[in-house]
Protein backbone atom coordinates (compact mmCIF):
# COMPACT_ATOMS: atom_id res chain seq x y z
CA UNK A 1 0.00 0.00 0.00
CA UNK A 2 1.50 3.54 -0.94
CA UNK A 3 2.68 5.26 2.03
CA UNK A 4 1.91 8.37 1.33
CA UNK A 5 -1.44 8.00 2.94
CA UNK A 6 -1.24 5.21 4.86
CA UNK A 7 -1.76 7.54 8.14
CA UNK A 8 -4.45 9.30 7.30
CA UNK A 9 -6.65 6.69 4.37
CA UNK A 10 -9.76 5.77 6.96
CA UNK A 11 -9.35 7.95 9.84
CA UNK A 12 -12.14 9.71 10.95
CA UNK A 13 -11.30 13.65 12.23
CA UNK A 14 -12.78 12.34 15.79
CA UNK A 15 -9.38 10.65 16.22
CA UNK A 16 -5.95 11.05 17.22
CA UNK A 17 -4.30 8.36 15.03
CA UNK A 18 -5.28 5.46 13.18
CA UNK A 19 -4.69 3.12 16.91
CA UNK A 20 -6.91 4.96 18.99
CA UNK A 21 -9.79 4.54 15.89
CA UNK A 22 -9.16 1.03 16.09
CA UNK A 23 -9.34 0.85 19.75
CA UNK A 24 -12.25 3.18 20.36
CA UNK A 25 -13.99 0.47 17.68
CA UNK A 26 -13.34 -2.70 19.28
CA UNK A 27 -14.52 -1.27 22.41
CA UNK A 28 -17.97 -0.06 20.38
CA UNK A 29 -18.78 -3.75 19.30
CA UNK A 30 -17.26 -5.70 22.81
CA UNK A 31 -20.03 -3.10 24.22
CA UNK A 32 -21.84 -4.38 21.70
CA UNK A 33 -21.17 -8.18 22.41
CA UNK A 34 -21.85 -8.11 26.26
CA UNK A 35 -25.26 -6.76 25.51
CA UNK A 36 -25.59 -9.84 23.69
CA UNK A 37 -23.86 -12.12 26.51
CA UNK A 38 -26.88 -10.93 28.36
CA UNK A 39 -30.05 -11.29 26.02
CA UNK A 40 -28.46 -14.93 25.35
CA UNK A 41 -28.04 -15.40 29.13
CA UNK A 42 -31.73 -14.44 29.75
CA UNK A 43 -32.62 -17.24 27.34
CA UNK A 44 -30.29 -19.18 29.37
CA UNK A 45 -31.66 -18.89 32.53
CA UNK A 46 -35.05 -19.90 30.84
CA UNK A 47 -33.39 -22.99 30.20
CA UNK A 48 -31.73 -23.63 33.44
CA UNK A 49 -34.80 -23.10 35.44
CA UNK A 50 -37.24 -25.20 32.97
CA UNK A 51 -34.59 -28.21 33.12
CA UNK A 52 -33.91 -27.88 36.88
CA UNK A 53 -38.00 -28.16 37.30
CA UNK A 54 -38.16 -32.02 35.31
CA UNK A 55 -34.44 -32.79 34.21
CA UNK A 56 -36.11 -36.46 32.98
CA UNK A 57 -38.47 -34.73 30.70
CA UNK A 58 -35.65 -32.54 28.95
CA UNK A 59 -33.78 -35.80 28.61
CA UNK A 60 -35.43 -37.03 26.80
CA UNK A 61 -36.99 -34.31 25.09
CA UNK A 62 -33.38 -33.99 23.79
CA UNK A 63 -32.72 -37.61 23.24
CA UNK A 64 -35.19 -37.29 20.30
CA UNK A 65 -32.60 -34.56 18.54
CA UNK A 66 -29.93 -35.91 15.96
CA UNK A 67 -26.76 -34.95 18.23
CA UNK A 68 -24.96 -35.95 14.53
CA UNK A 69 -26.52 -33.00 12.65
CA UNK A 70 -26.01 -30.60 16.05
CA UNK A 71 -22.03 -31.97 15.97
CA UNK A 72 -21.74 -31.72 12.66
CA UNK A 73 -23.38 -27.74 12.31
CA UNK A 74 -20.78 -27.63 15.64
CA UNK A 75 -17.63 -28.85 13.60
CA UNK A 76 -18.72 -26.19 10.53
CA UNK A 77 -19.21 -23.37 12.92
CA UNK A 78 -15.67 -23.75 14.62
CA UNK A 79 -14.43 -23.96 10.62
CA UNK A 80 -16.03 -21.03 9.52
CA UNK A 81 -14.74 -18.90 12.77
CA UNK A 82 -10.62 -20.61 11.79
CA UNK A 83 -11.75 -19.12 8.19
CA UNK A 84 -13.06 -16.02 9.83
CA UNK A 85 -9.73 -15.59 12.12
CA UNK A 86 -7.56 -16.39 8.60
CA UNK A 87 -9.87 -13.67 6.84
CA UNK A 88 -8.91 -10.97 9.71
CA UNK A 89 -4.67 -11.94 9.39
CA UNK A 90 -5.13 -11.43 5.34
CA UNK A 91 -6.75 -8.31 5.87
CA UNK A 92 -4.20 -7.35 8.19
CA UNK A 93 -0.85 -8.49 6.27
CA UNK A 94 -2.92 -6.18 3.00
CA UNK A 95 -3.52 -10.17 1.12
CA UNK A 96 -6.80 -8.89 -0.88
CA UNK A 97 -7.45 -11.94 -2.65
CA UNK A 98 -6.82 -14.43 0.27
CA UNK A 99 -9.07 -12.00 2.50
CA UNK A 100 -11.55 -11.98 -0.21
CA UNK A 101 -11.43 -16.09 -0.71
CA UNK A 102 -11.76 -16.45 3.22
CA UNK A 103 -14.76 -14.12 3.40
CA UNK A 104 -16.79 -16.10 1.13
CA UNK A 105 -15.29 -19.68 2.53
CA UNK A 106 -16.63 -17.92 5.92
CA UNK A 107 -19.90 -17.32 4.13
CA UNK A 108 -20.06 -20.96 2.44
CA UNK A 109 -20.02 -22.28 6.12
CA UNK A 110 -22.33 -19.87 7.30
CA UNK A 111 -24.87 -21.36 4.66
CA UNK A 112 -24.05 -24.40 5.23
CA UNK A 113 -25.53 -24.27 9.00
CA UNK A 114 -28.13 -22.94 7.99
CA UNK A 115 -29.17 -25.73 5.46
CA UNK A 116 -28.65 -28.03 7.59
CA UNK A 117 -30.46 -25.95 10.70
CA UNK A 118 -33.64 -25.71 7.93
CA UNK A 119 -33.68 -29.71 7.16
CA UNK A 120 -33.55 -30.19 11.51
CA UNK A 121 -36.57 -27.52 11.39
CA UNK A 122 -38.25 -29.37 8.65
CA UNK A 123 -37.93 -33.10 10.16
CA UNK A 124 -39.02 -31.38 13.90
CA UNK A 125 -42.50 -30.33 12.02
CA UNK A 126 -43.29 -33.73 10.29
CA UNK A 127 -42.41 -35.21 13.91
CA UNK A 128 -45.77 -32.86 15.43
CA UNK A 129 -43.13 -31.01 17.70
CA UNK A 130 -43.36 -27.20 17.02
CA UNK A 131 -45.01 -26.12 19.97
CA UNK A 132 -48.55 -25.02 20.02
CA UNK A 133 -52.11 -26.91 19.56
CA UNK A 134 -50.34 -29.18 16.94
CA UNK A 135 -47.99 -30.42 19.41
CA UNK A 136 -47.49 -34.19 19.89
CA UNK A 137 -45.47 -36.15 22.02
CA UNK A 138 -46.12 -40.19 22.53
CA UNK A 139 -42.39 -40.91 23.95
CA UNK A 140 -40.90 -41.18 27.63
CA UNK A 141 -41.53 -37.37 29.90
CA UNK A 142 -44.06 -35.11 31.08
CA UNK A 143 -45.67 -33.62 27.49
CA UNK A 144 -45.45 -29.85 28.66
CA UNK A 145 -42.35 -30.29 29.79
CA UNK A 146 -41.42 -31.76 26.63
CA UNK A 147 -43.08 -28.99 24.86
CA UNK A 148 -41.46 -26.38 26.87
CA UNK A 149 -37.51 -27.91 26.21
CA UNK A 150 -38.72 -27.78 22.58
CA UNK A 151 -40.42 -24.30 22.39
CA UNK A 152 -36.91 -23.32 24.33
CA UNK A 153 -35.52 -25.01 21.45
CA UNK A 154 -37.03 -23.17 18.35
CA UNK A 155 -36.60 -19.81 20.16
CA UNK A 156 -32.88 -20.34 20.75
CA UNK A 157 -31.38 -21.85 18.29
CA UNK A 158 -33.77 -19.74 15.87
CA UNK A 159 -32.45 -16.51 17.66
CA UNK A 160 -29.04 -17.98 16.89
CA UNK A 161 -29.66 -18.95 13.37
CA UNK A 162 -31.13 -15.18 13.19
CA UNK A 163 -27.67 -14.10 14.12
CA UNK A 164 -25.89 -16.16 11.53
CA UNK A 165 -28.25 -14.38 8.09
CA UNK A 166 -27.40 -11.30 9.96
CA UNK A 167 -24.01 -12.25 10.26
CA UNK A 168 -23.87 -13.28 6.09
CA UNK A 169 -25.21 -9.78 5.62
CA UNK A 170 -22.41 -8.11 7.34
CA UNK A 171 -19.82 -10.25 5.51
CA UNK A 172 -21.09 -9.34 2.36
CA UNK A 173 -20.84 -6.19 2.61
CA UNK A 174 -17.18 -6.77 3.83
CA UNK A 175 -16.88 -9.03 0.91
CA UNK A 176 -17.60 -6.18 -1.62
CA UNK A 177 -15.77 -3.13 0.94
CA UNK A 178 -12.50 -5.65 -0.19
CA UNK A 179 -13.29 -6.17 -3.51
CA UNK A 180 -13.22 -2.12 -3.81
CA UNK A 181 -9.61 -2.08 -2.30
CA UNK A 182 -10.93 -0.03 0.95
CA UNK A 183 -8.54 -2.02 3.64
CA UNK A 184 -5.20 -1.73 4.09
CA UNK A 185 -2.45 -3.26 6.89
CA UNK A 186 -2.95 -0.12 8.18
CA UNK A 187 -7.29 0.35 8.14
CA UNK A 188 -8.60 -3.05 8.57
CA UNK A 189 -11.33 -2.29 11.56
CA UNK A 190 -14.07 -3.09 10.05
CA UNK A 191 -13.05 -6.97 9.05
CA UNK A 192 -11.64 -6.99 12.48
CA UNK A 193 -14.82 -5.63 14.52
CA UNK A 194 -17.40 -8.20 11.90
CA UNK A 195 -15.10 -10.93 12.98
CA UNK A 196 -16.10 -10.73 16.83
CA UNK A 197 -19.37 -11.13 15.92
CA UNK A 198 -18.89 -13.75 14.03
CA UNK A 199 -16.50 -15.69 16.56
CA UNK A 200 -19.56 -14.47 19.22
CA UNK A 201 -22.36 -16.27 17.27
CA UNK A 202 -19.73 -19.31 17.33
CA UNK A 203 -19.30 -19.14 20.85
CA UNK A 204 -23.35 -19.08 21.52
CA UNK A 205 -23.25 -22.38 19.69
CA UNK A 206 -20.98 -23.96 21.59
CA UNK A 207 -22.91 -23.85 24.50
CA UNK A 208 -26.05 -24.36 22.92
CA UNK A 209 -24.89 -27.90 21.00
CA UNK A 210 -24.14 -29.48 24.65
CA UNK A 211 -27.54 -28.02 25.99
CA UNK A 212 -29.63 -29.01 23.84
CA UNK A 213 -28.24 -32.49 21.74
CA UNK A 214 -26.50 -34.26 24.55
CA UNK A 215 -28.60 -33.66 27.06
CA UNK A 216 -30.03 -37.27 26.30
CA UNK A 217 -26.84 -38.89 24.76
CA UNK A 218 -26.53 -41.48 26.85
CA UNK A 219 -30.56 -42.54 27.62
CA UNK A 220 -29.68 -44.36 23.73
CA UNK A 221 -26.70 -46.39 25.40
CA UNK A 222 -28.85 -48.08 27.99
CA UNK B 1 1.08 0.24 20.38
CA UNK B 2 0.91 -1.30 16.50
CA UNK B 3 -1.68 -4.20 15.48
CA UNK B 4 -0.80 -7.29 16.98
CA UNK B 5 -1.09 -9.75 13.91
CA UNK B 6 -1.86 -13.14 15.19
CA UNK B 7 0.01 -16.03 13.27
CA UNK B 8 -1.67 -18.46 11.64
CA UNK B 9 0.00 -21.40 13.48
CA UNK B 10 -1.69 -20.18 16.64
CA UNK B 11 -5.34 -19.94 14.79
CA UNK B 12 -4.44 -23.41 13.90
CA UNK B 13 -3.72 -24.78 16.97
CA UNK B 14 -6.48 -23.34 18.55
CA UNK B 15 -8.75 -24.61 15.66
CA UNK B 16 -7.53 -28.35 16.42
CA UNK B 17 -8.04 -27.62 20.41
CA UNK B 18 -12.19 -26.62 19.66
CA UNK B 19 -12.02 -29.64 17.23
CA UNK B 20 -11.14 -32.00 19.65
CA UNK B 21 -12.45 -30.66 22.68
CA UNK B 22 -15.83 -30.88 20.36
CA UNK B 23 -15.62 -34.81 20.07
CA UNK B 24 -14.72 -34.94 23.87
CA UNK B 25 -17.63 -33.43 24.56
CA UNK B 26 -19.84 -35.73 22.34
CA UNK B 27 -17.84 -38.94 23.82
CA UNK B 28 -18.54 -37.82 27.25
CA UNK B 29 -22.09 -37.75 26.98
CA UNK B 30 -22.56 -41.13 26.05
CA UNK B 31 -22.32 -42.76 29.59
CA UNK B 32 -24.18 -41.44 32.52
CA UNK B 33 -22.56 -39.79 34.88
CA UNK B 34 -23.59 -39.76 38.85
CA UNK B 35 -25.61 -37.05 39.90
CA UNK B 36 -24.74 -33.34 37.89
CA UNK B 37 -21.95 -34.49 36.52
CA UNK B 38 -22.83 -34.81 33.47
CA UNK B 39 -24.21 -30.88 33.48
CA UNK B 40 -20.82 -30.05 35.52
CA UNK B 41 -18.34 -31.75 32.37
CA UNK B 42 -20.20 -30.39 29.27
CA UNK B 43 -20.34 -26.88 30.81
CA UNK B 44 -16.58 -27.01 31.69
CA UNK B 45 -15.82 -28.23 28.71
CA UNK B 46 -17.94 -25.82 26.60
CA UNK B 47 -16.51 -22.43 29.12
CA UNK B 48 -13.15 -23.56 28.03
CA UNK B 49 -14.02 -23.76 24.49
CA UNK B 50 -15.68 -20.17 24.29
CA UNK B 51 -12.62 -19.11 26.60
CA UNK B 52 -9.94 -20.42 24.16
CA UNK B 53 -12.45 -18.49 20.81
CA UNK B 54 -12.43 -15.33 23.26
CA UNK B 55 -8.68 -15.08 24.24
CA UNK B 56 -7.27 -16.00 20.22
CA UNK B 57 -9.64 -15.52 17.92
CA UNK B 58 -10.92 -12.42 19.21
CA UNK B 59 -7.74 -11.21 19.81
CA UNK B 60 -8.66 -10.60 23.83
CA UNK B 61 -5.25 -12.06 24.73
CA UNK B 62 -3.21 -9.24 22.69
CA UNK B 63 -5.68 -6.32 23.29
CA UNK B 64 -5.74 -3.58 26.16
CA UNK B 65 -6.15 -3.80 29.62
CA UNK B 66 -9.84 -1.75 28.82
CA UNK B 67 -11.13 -4.43 26.94
CA UNK B 68 -10.14 -6.66 29.41
CA UNK B 69 -12.57 -4.41 31.44
CA UNK B 70 -15.28 -4.73 28.99
CA UNK B 71 -15.27 -8.66 28.65
CA UNK B 72 -14.70 -9.26 32.51
CA UNK B 73 -17.55 -6.87 33.25
CA UNK B 74 -19.85 -8.52 30.66
CA UNK B 75 -19.23 -12.32 32.18
CA UNK B 76 -19.68 -10.46 35.68
CA UNK B 77 -22.95 -9.28 34.76
CA UNK B 78 -24.14 -12.94 33.49
CA UNK B 79 -22.73 -14.48 36.78
CA UNK B 80 -24.80 -11.97 38.59
CA UNK B 81 -28.02 -12.93 36.36
CA UNK B 82 -27.72 -16.70 37.16
CA UNK B 83 -26.67 -16.30 40.68
CA UNK B 84 -29.14 -14.05 41.99
CA UNK B 85 -32.13 -16.08 40.01
CA UNK B 86 -31.10 -19.33 41.44
CA UNK B 87 -30.50 -18.73 44.89
CA UNK B 88 -33.93 -17.81 44.64
CA UNK B 89 -35.44 -20.72 42.82
CA UNK B 90 -33.72 -23.18 44.19
CA UNK B 91 -34.23 -22.61 47.92
CA UNK B 92 -38.00 -22.18 47.34
CA UNK B 93 -39.20 -24.62 49.64
CA UNK B 94 -36.61 -24.28 51.90
CA UNK B 95 -38.35 -22.10 54.62
CA UNK B 96 -41.67 -23.56 55.33
CA UNK B 97 -44.49 -20.72 55.26
CA UNK B 98 -47.89 -19.86 57.27
CA UNK B 99 -50.73 -20.07 54.60
CA UNK B 100 -53.65 -18.46 55.16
Amino acid sequence: MAESHATTYGLAHQFDDIEQQREAGTLGMWAFLITEILFFGGMFMAYVLYRTKDPDSFAFASAHLDWRLGGANTAVLIISSLTMALAVYYSQTGNREMLMVFLVLTMILGATFLGVKAYEYYHKYLDHLIPGSGFQWHGHGDPRHVQMFYFIYFIMTGIHALHMIIGLGIMTVILIMSKRGRFTPEYHSPVEISGLYWHFVDIVWIFLFPLLYLLGAHIHNQ
Amino acid sequence: MSVHVVSRKIYFGIFGALMVLTALTVWVANFALPGPLNAIVALSIAVLKATLVVLYFMHVRYSSKLTWVFVCAGIIWLIILFAFTLSDFLTRGWVPFATG
